[in-house]
């Protein structure tokens, strides 16, 4: 599990990027530099959570996005969506509607990924180990800022499956008759999933057959309603799985989580308040939370980077449509659940989650004690006012890049300005030759 | 490598500032999460030590390829006895420090508990000076 190599669904369209730093700025773990001009993102350090591709204003960073053309593959196709999708649309289209056209998209069978939590707690799942406080590991991008960020908090990760696996296998179990002609494919709001989805040997990659953006299908939807707006008006259509709990609809919403957590617990969204809040958190030596829910995106799935909808409209769309559904689960649903127990037999939880190694400076602890050192005196004389404009976020990360030899200290545009020929003798110092060495920093010039 | 950062006396805003800083040099040295723990932990005790007893004092780390050591130094007014300081729940702290959460008399035995190295050389009205050792040999 841990020595997965993460694959990345965000790529830089090298034509449309201007190597203005407004991603490298964003990047929460300091992924991005700028280098000849153009944006370069650092496949350690990526955890695809899309603020680079959020912020960029020349369009340059773009998403994996694979055709519809896919569901092809298989005779039954299911779709596991969750349920913003269907809160992406405006009040004048209702779920049947879209639920219609993604029958005729080509679905024969379309389950709410919600229904994942209401199956948790029919089969009662619980926690291998229980952390104080128990982190959620319901954002995929969270899960990796932690494991990349915070080693230290990694143990504090939840192992149970994710509802959308749960969702997964529970539809992989009733329609076993369908064998290999049954493809299972998953709605995604956002970046991270497709990652973990295209991350050969994950989970998700055993569990689903294809991954479809909600762009994609929203557009899909919306251009079946527009153009046959009569037929829809009548058709009629329902989930698999006919309902999911009040609680259940409401789980990817800010608190959706945290609210249904019995003692002290705490919801934080947005990736800059999650990290605010993580830096803190690593460094407290105790404290009395027990749960946490942190959700990369503003406002939870609904804030998502392949949203369409305002965030805001979407919450209060679910919170809307949740008012009519039950607190708990209907008799029959429950009992359809617990005929597919089997499936689930030891297999709710996950293995725990390593952490990923990879702020080191060297993987020799003596060169990296040195360059440590270096760091420290590199920082020393540079200017101290994180311009960006050498290509780092930071003038530490350009410290930092120095060290590792990945960046000249000539990539100073202050330094340069100042002191042209001293920045040339301090460059010797840190053993850079004396021109060409450095070239970076002329490219961009 | 050595790092030294400055601790006042009865600032309880700042306690943790220290070993966060230490914790973020520590992150880029390829040490085990487990032991950096164990290094947070003790620190974090010992400054907030600093801040709620002494008239103030430094925290000198060292960082060596196999080991980490730390010495805390204070400026006064010693720990008039020492084995009793090292019983767990035992505190001189004031009404007021105890307000704020800390005192609980758990600061020195979890320092002892997780260093694998400790020496305290301290006499009433004198400083404290405090030394801790991580080994990292048993890491990576």
């Amino acid at each position: 599990m841990s020595d997965l190599s993460l694959h990345h669904s965000l790529q830089v369209i090298n034509e449309a990027c201007k190597g203005c730093t407004h991603c490298m700025k964003r990047c929460p773990t300091g992924a991005i530099r700028i280098s000849k001009g153009k944006a370069v993102i650092s496949a350690d350090l990526c955890i695809d959570c899309g603020q680079c591709m959020a912020v960029c204003p020349n369009h340059a960073i773009r998403i994996e996005q694979d055709p519809l053309s896919q569901l092809q593959r298989f005779t039954y196709r299911v779709g596991i969506v969750p349920a913003p999708f269907f809160a992406q649309f405006p009040d004048t289209l209702t779920v049947t509607q879209v639920l219609a056209a993604l029958y005729d998209i080509g679905f024969t069978h379309i389950y709410l990924a919600e229904t994942g939590i209401d199956i948790l707690d029919v089969l009662e799942a619980e926690e291998k180990e229980k952390p104080l406080p128990l982190i959620s590991n319901f954002c995929p991008a969270v899960q990796r800022l932690i494991q990349i960020r915070y080693p230290l908090l990694v143990g504090n990760l939840s192992r149970l499956r994710s509802p959308a696996q749960v969702t997964a296998i529970f539809a992989k179990s009733e329609l076993a008759a369908f064998g290999e002609s049954l493809g299972i494919f998953y709605f995604t709001p956002c970046a991270a999933k497709i990652a973990q989805f295209k991350t050969e040997g994950s989970e998700e990659h055993r569990l689903f057959d294809g991954i479809i953006n909600f762009d994609t299908a929203y557009n899909q939807v919306s251009v079946l309603l527009a153009r046959e707006k009569e037929r829809y008006a009548s058709k009629q259509a329902g989930f698999t799985f006919p309902h999911c709990t009040r609680k259940a609809l409401r789980w990817s919403l800010v608190k959706g989580q945290s609210s249904n957590q019995k003692g002290r617990a705490l919801a934080v969204d947005e990736m800059h308040n999650v990290i605010e809040f993580l830096d803190i958190l690593e460094d407290e030596q105790e404290t009395s939370l027990q749960f946490l829910e942190l959700d990369a995106c503003a406002e939870g799935c609904v804030g998502g980077i392949l949203t369409v909808r305002n965030r805001f409209l979407a919450t209060e769309q679910l919170r809307h449509w949740s008012t009519n559904l039950p607190k708990e689960l209907p008799q029959d649903l429950t009992e359809r659940i617990l005929a597919q127990k089997h499936s689930f037999e030891n297999n709710l939880c996950l293995d725990a989650p390593q952490p990923k190694q990879v702020l080191g400076l060297d993987k020799d602890r003596s060169k990296a004690l040195q360059k440590l050192e270096k760091v420290d005196r590199i920082l020393a004389v540079l200017p101290g006012i994180d311009c960006g404009l050498c290509g780092c976020p930071s003038c530490l990360a350009l410290a930092q890049d120095v060290a590792k030899s990945q960046a000249s200290l000539r990539q100073c545009v202050v330094l340069k300005l100042k002191d042209p020929k001293e920045l040339n003798s301090l460059a010797r110092i840190w053993g850079e030759r004396p021109t060409a060495a450095g070239g970076q920093m002329d490219d961009q010039a | 490598m050595r790092q030294e950062y400055l601790v006042p006396a009865q600032d309880f805003s700042v306690a943790g500032v220290a070993s966060s800083n230490l914790k973020r040099l520590l992150k880029q040295l390829n040490i085990d999460p487990l032991t950096i723990k164990r290094i947070m932990v003790a620190v974090f005790e010992a400054e907030v030590n600093v801040i709620a007893h002494s008239y103030g004092g430094r925290i000198v780390c060292d960082l060596e390829e196999e080991k980490i050591t730390i010495q805390v130094i204070d400026t006064g007014p010693g720990i008039p006895d020492l084995d009793l300081a090292m019983t767990e729940g035992w505190s001189t702290a004031s009404e007021q420090v105890r307000e704020l959460g800390y005192g609980a008399g758990m600061g020195l035995p979890n320092i002892k508990k997780n260093c694998d190295h400790l020496t305290i050389k301290t006499k009433a009205g004198d400083h404290t000076h405090i030394t801790m050792g991580f080994s990292l040999k048993e890491s990576i």
